[in-house]
């Protein structure tokens, strides 16, 4: 079984985001970009999987402009065993992502999709699902712990009232979170090795997938800001203020 | 001349406020589109009885199904009933709350009907352009949905509750819903449940952190002061990781969004993360022994101290202030 893998560039978490002067967007010059933390553990579990023996090959998908390429590298030197670039300089909203996706999966024989459940600039936590939509394969979401037998796979998901777990059967789409796993660092060798691991590069047109987006931004704004109040020195401060200034009590 | 369809969760024939408030959502696109209906699907076991009590709120019809593909949650299935609902409704716009069950199942229903989908507004600017945060709530973005089949999922802390409106709607059971083969299979819930309010509904929530150190601390000193206020209790994402506390009681950028009257911080440095899921708190209140955390930037009412020394004191004199 083939595990494919997308991953998608994002702002490292730790950026101060700015909007830009239209506010179309946001500031993007000098920003330290990552792969998107819940990416990061969809690669681990992958690379995991394969190494006990459930499957042959990891294969990760980046879609953006060249220099995404540096965060395909970082995947492959955790230990994916090849990346596929699909080059555009286009924004691409989760529709037209996870078209992208299916038209990779559909060149090659996989046996499941491993991808973050949430991009941590878009937040939109749509991409997994719509693949699965795609394929007409069920979708494991959110999940935390991932085991295989008999040709399925049981799921325990993160949902609002607990932990929920189902079974799958395969092929279909897992989106992890966080819990699943500890992603490793990329060691010194991994960083050698993933330089001379094969890289497919091809466009948006190469696979026929129209990126006319679903959902436009119009307009980006910086929520409303909201002020320090006080220190208090004491609990009882704090119960006065509480009781007769705010009210709450 | 939109209708829309609306996706109620239900609890054995009672709607949650996520519900509710999800609701007021869509009938807030529905008066900025200004014509069309309102219509309603409830799913499994009681929603019949679910669907009879969304009546009050207007709805033109309210389907429902107790067909047992829907006794617990599969995403599949759950796409499939509301494209089945959403067809008979003649419906364009979809509507559901952006829990962990309208965020799974919608964007299913979103491939499979050429929509685009809007995630987790918080506002309604007109019938095709929502708000919208977006990096962990540092930026707000007014998002143009430009298909004509629309899917929008909603904040539910975000909204008010829908106000009752004259009946005049009939029930409907939705039948000859087909449910794929490979839809998986349901193996079990385990629910961390207990007693208290839940965590996106409360009026009060007192989340702790990593400063917490052990689940016992959880119950010895976060549980008593929850019991006072009847709050719900939350827990920053270190102490789950950490194993302090349930995953479904994380608040942050990707666990819940909470906006009570009043937030308590116990021993939280404030990141992003954990600020984006309870920064729309009316109230917030931070007590953490470092006087540089960042939580003290946007609390109302900061309290430099050991939680360990405070937190007793807290609860006795919470519990007498309130007589």
């Amino acid at each position: 079984m083939k595990i494919l893998v997308p991953v998608k560039r994002v702002p490292d978490y730790e950026t101060k985001i700015k909007i830009n002067g239209e506010g179309t967007g946001v500031v993007t010059d000098g920003i330290k970009w990552i792969v998107n933390p819940f990416d990061e553990i969809a690669v681990e579990e992958a690379i995991k999987i394969r190494d006990a023996g459930t499957a042959t090959e990891v294969v990760v998908v980046g879609i953006g402009p060249d220099d995404v390429a540096a965060q395909l590298r970082y995947a492959m030197a955790m230990g994916a065993d090849r990346g596929i670039h699909v080059k555009t300089d286009e924004p691409v909203d989760s529709d037209g992502a996870s078209r992208v996706i299916e038209a990779i999966y559909k060149k090659d024989e996989y046996g499941l999709v491993l991808m973050g459940k949430q991009a941590i600039d878009s937040d939109a936590n749509q991409t997994g699902q719509l693949l699965a939509a795609r394929l007409g394969v069920p979708q494991g979401c959110f999940v935390s712990k991932v085991e295989f037998a008999d040709e399925k796979v049981t799921v325990t998901r993160e949902v609002d009232g607990g932990l929920e777990t189902i079974r799958l059967p395969l092929p279909c789409v897992l989106t992890t979170d966080l819990r699943l796993n500890e992603p490793r660092y990329a060691s010194l060798p991994g960083i050698m090795q993933a330089k001379k691991k094969p890289m497919d590069e091809m466009s948006v047109a190469d696979l026929g997938v129209d990126l006319t987006p679903k959902v436009r931004v119009l307009k980006m704004s910086p929520p409303p800001e909201r002020q320090a109040g006080r220190k208090v020195e004491s609990v009882e401060e704090l119960v006065t203020a509480l009781k007769d200034e705010a009210k709450v009590l | 001349m939109s209708d829309i369809l609306v996706f109620l969760e239900q609890t054995d024939g009672s709607l949650p406020k996520a519900s509710l408030t999800t609701a007021e959502a869509a009938r807030q696109i529905k008066e900025a589109h200004g014509a069309g209906n309102l219509h309603a699907l409830c799913l499994g076991k009681g929603s019949a009885k679910a669907a009879e009590a969304a009546l009050s709120y207007g709805f033109a019809t309210v389907y429902y199904s107790e067909d047992g593909a829907f006794d617990n949650y599969l995403a599949m299935a759950y796409a499939a009933a509301f494209e089945k609902a959403l067809s008979e409704s003649g419906a364009s716009i979809g509507v559901a709350p952006a829990t962990t069950t309208g965020k799974d199942f919608f964007p299913r229903v979103a491939a499979a009907t050429a929509a685009g989908q809007a995630s987790d507004i918080i506002a309604v600017n007109s019938d095709k352009s929502f708000r919208r945060p977006m990096f962990a709530g540092d930026v707000l973005a007014d998002v143009e949905v430009t298909t004509d089949k629309k899917l929008i999922t909603v904040r539910p802390t975000a909204f008010g509750e829908i106000a009752a409106a004259g009946g005049g709607g009939k029930t409907q059971e939705l039948t000859g819903v087909s449910v794929p083969e490979n839809a998986g299979e349901f193996v079990n819930l385990e629910e961390s449940g207990g007693d208290r309010p839940e965590l996106t509904a409360a009026d009060v929530v007192i989340s702790g952190g990593r400063a917490l150190q052990s689940a016992e601390n959880f119950e010895k000193y976060i549980y008593p002061l929850a019991d006072v206020l009847n709050a719900a209790v939350g827990a920053s994402r270190a102490a789950v990781d950490s194993g302090y506390a349930p995953n479904d009681w994380q608040v942050g950028q990707t666990g819940k969004v909470v906006a009570p009257e009043l937030y308590i911080a116990i021993g939280i440095s404030g990141a992003i993360q954990h600020l984006a899921g309870m920064k729309d708190s009316k109230v917030i209140v931070a007590i953490n022994k470092d006087p540089d955390a960042p939580i003290f930037d946007l609390a109302d009412y900061g309290l430099v101290a050991d939680l360990y020394d405070v937190l007793p004191q807290l609860t006795e004199a919470i519990k007498s202030a309130k007589g």
